[in-house]
């Protein structure tokens, strides 16, 4: 007879598949935060004065902060110790940084191949534009060329700086300044790579762009920093991926994500989030507390956040939109799935500003074993934001009855011709519902994950094609058997 | 001819309750047979035990089916070797598109049986095949499952599924229930053209009015947990005209 708890069971002691370790050299920093390590960092990066300086700002700044406690997180988190961490951690390289893909160290390019992606593959037959990064640097940049036509400038941060400085200086900090909130002002004294994007007036991004972040060596934080610009007119999709070894520690990944939309542009920015969850016991696991935000300062603009996040021990984060060009559009489509003693405080802020500004909210939590999966949302009208429109849609869907879910919705509406809507569900996964598909020859794993899949479908159509498989497989792995 | 299903002195209990209390049962391929009963009989228990609902307790007896140990099969694994249950309360699946679903069933079972997957071209025509049977909308199909359909949509698309899915075993739990007469004779008619000599059916009914349409070989009379007394279609008749009370006392079966 079919034995939901022994399934439950096997899908708890799933093996995090990609919890290998790259045995590789790295140019690493000592452990420790201080002035001086900043400027260790800033110096291995060449940096110009002026972002050292405000490196230095946001440190002192965070010096006067404390780390904030307000989230849904009943199992709370462990305290981090600030002074054990890396900050600094770079594959060693022959000379300077590679220049094409035949330079990059053959098993860092072996590392992507397991974790599936093969650059040059991708390359070649997906036509996305992949930036890989690894630790704390950023390793490769494919379809450079291709894109540089267009006039799209997509290369780590790191080159933007030395590149693009001009560009770098007008936009950094501009969505999310170095003061905004503790791990936001952490990650702007001591980022050391991630991405950057820049779509010129008028062009379409032709490939989907894509950023594949690794944390790979031990006592390493990951802050990341990732900045994409759309000029007017110009329309750009972006997706990150993320994975790290399996450890007992929890390893600290505070990233900033900031995008801005001109007038007319669209920005569409999908995650698929896998960091290591620590084991089934929770320890270990990654602390993902990440600020991104994104602000339509053009009118009409467009941004879209889909984010599919299965991974980290906690995951703490509100991709949000600021609506400030009149007629501009805020999305926000996010499937959060927690298991074991995984926790998520998730969800967004939609600020309107703007006239006829719209934000919709579609947000699905999953939560299994002893899990607790928080939605957490701020939608403000602002007094100018004449007919201002929201839609929320928030649904919980449990498995097993340990595990919680919660929801937060916070509204603040200033100008009375705003028309918000907020609909929420909390379901638990029927027994008759994973019967009526056994009974047609469905296996029960199958039948979980068929079940899961579509109660995240809204979420998932959202995402790139390419990269739907993906997200689909991951929730099936993430996903199989855990009815309680 | 060798019998299909096989059900010997079949206890169940829920909660330490007998449900079913020494059930025997056989059906041979190509025979209809009809339970009928009163409320809590049994009937449905009978139906979910067989489909291998794991919610109850079968504290003695077996089954056999084609000549295998049903009792020791997973559901999806009776499903793949044949046998079909049309649910008396159809769930939802949101998100889930009926195609989507059947296309997962069909394949596991036809990968169960050693056959390659079916594609979508494949499955769409086999599909319309079906539809016409119980007058299903193509529409319905592109709908999730059972998801905001109406009572008698989920009962014809329970018998639409069981015809693309072709089983040797069928069994109805109250297919009947809070159907019109028009809905009724769709559904019988889907059922009565899928009876062939290797099919067996078992027709769970309260009422005596879906025999008028599926005519059974044999009519079973389930009361508390027993079959009390088995005879042809004119048994449904008789009790339909003289209630359940008149079978209670010539057997003296009581709690």
């Amino acid at each position: 007879m079919a034995d939901s708890t022994a399934t439950l069971d096997a899908w708890a002691e799933q093996e995090y598949k990609w919890g290998f370790v790259t045995d590789i050299e790295a140019d690493s920093a000592p452990p420790g935060l201080s002035e001086d390590i900043i400027r260790f960092i800033s110096a291995k990066k060449d940096e110009p004065e002026w972002l050292l300086e405000w490196r230095l700002r946001a440190y002192r700044h965070w010096l006067t902060m404390s780390p904030p406690h307000w989230q849904f997180l009943p199992r709370g988190y462990g305290p981090i110790d600030y002074q054990s961490i890396i900050y600094y951690s770079a594959p060693k390289q022959k000379g300077d940084g590679p220049k094409s893909l035949a330079e990059v160290d053959p098993k860092l390019l072996e590392t992507y191949e397991k974790l599936g992606i093969p650059l040059e593959e991708q390359m070649m037959l997906a036509g996305v534009a992949v930036d890989a990064v690894f630790d704390s640097v950023s390793v490769a940049t494919t379809f450079k060329e291709t894109l540089a036509e267009k006039g799209v400038i997509f290369c780590s941060f790191s080159e933007a700086v030395k590149e693009h400085p001009e560009l770098v200086q007008k936009y950094l900090g501009t969505v999310v300044p170095y003061s905004d909130n503790y791990f936001a002002t952490l990650n702007s004294a001591v980022f050391t790579d991630g991405s950057f994007v820049f779509v010129p007036k008028g062009v379409e991004c032709p490939m989907e762009l894509s950023t594949y972040f690794r944390i790979n060596a031990m006592n390493t934080g990951q802050f990341e920093r990732t900045l994409i610009v759309a000029e007017e007119g110009a329309s750009v999709s972006y997706l990150e991926g993320c994975t790290a070894p399996m450890r007992d520690e929890n390893q600290l990944h505070a990233a900033v994500v900031e995008l801005i939309a001109l007038d007319d542009a669209k920005i569409k920015y999908s995650t698929i989030q896998n960091w290591y969850p620590g084991d089934k016991d929770g320890t270990g696991g990654i602390y993902n507390f990440v600020t991104k935000r994104g602000k339509c300062i053009g009118k009409r603009s467009h941004i879209s956040w889909t984010q599919v996040e299965t991974g980290s021990a906690i995951t703490w984060k509100y991709p949000s939109c600021i609506l400030q060009g009149d007629d501009s559009i805020g999305e926000f489509y996010s499937v959060a799935m927690t298991n074991n003693r995984q926790q998520a405080d998730t969800g967004t802020k939609m600020i309107h500003i703007g006239k006829n500004t719209r934000s919709y909210i579609v947000s699905k939590g999953i939560s299994a074993g002893f899990a607790h999966n928080a939605y957490r949302g701020l939608v403000q009208v602002n007094r100018s934001a004449e007919n201002a429109r929201n839609y929320t849609q928030c649904d919980s869907l449990l498995m097993g009855d340990q595990c919680g879910a919660h929801t937060f919705p916070y509204i603040d509406v200033r100008n009375p011709t705003a028309h918000v809507e907020h609909e929420a569900t909390t379901s638990k996964i029927g027994e008759d519902q994973i019967f009526y598909c056994t009974q047609r020859g469905i296996t029960e794993e199958n039948a979980v994950s068929m079940i899961v899949n579509g109660f995240c479908k809204e979420v998932l159509k959202e995402l790139p094609m390419e990269f739907a498989v993906e997200a689909d497989k991951l929730l099936s792995i993430s996903l199989e058997g855990s009815v309680g | 001819m060798t019998a299909m299903l096989e059900i010997r002195n079949l206890h169940v209990s829920v909660e330490g309750q007998e449900i079913l209390r020494g059930l025997d049962l056989t059906i041979k391929p190509g025979e209809v047979h009809s339970i009928m009963g009163p409320n809590g009989s049994g009937k449905s228990t009978l139906a979910q035990v067989l489909a291998g609902r794991d919610s109850y307790d079968i504290t003695d007896g077996s089954v056999v089916f084609r000549g295998k140990d049903l009792l020791d099969m997973d559901p999806d694994e009776r499903a793949c070797e044949g046998v079909f249950l049309a649910f008396q309360y159809p769930v939802e699946i949101p998100g889930v598109k009926t195609t989507q679903f059947l296309k997962a069933a069909v394949n596991a079972i036809r990968a169960h049986h050693g056959e390659d997957e079916l594609d979508a071209a494949d499955l769409m025509g086999h599909f319309r095949e079906k539809m016409k049977l119980v007058h299903i909308e193509p529409d319905l199909l592109r709908r999730s499952v059972n998801e905001g359909f109406s009572g008698g949509e989920k009962k014809r698309a329970e018998i639409f599924q069981m015809a693309v899915l072709d089983p040797a075993l069928c069994i109805l739990d109250e297919t009947d229930s809070g159907l019109d007469i028009d809905a009724l004779k769709i559904v019988a008619d889907g059922v009565n053209s899928m009876r062939s000599p290797d099919r067996g059916f078992l027709v769970i009914t309260h009422y005596q009015r879906l025999l008028n349409y599926i005519v059974p070989d044999f009519v079973h009379v389930l009361v508390d947990g027993r079959i009390v007394q088995s005879g042809g279609k004119e048994l449904a008749l008789q009790l339909e005209e003289k209630g359940y009370g008149w079978i209670n006392a010539p057997v003296g079966a009581g709690a």
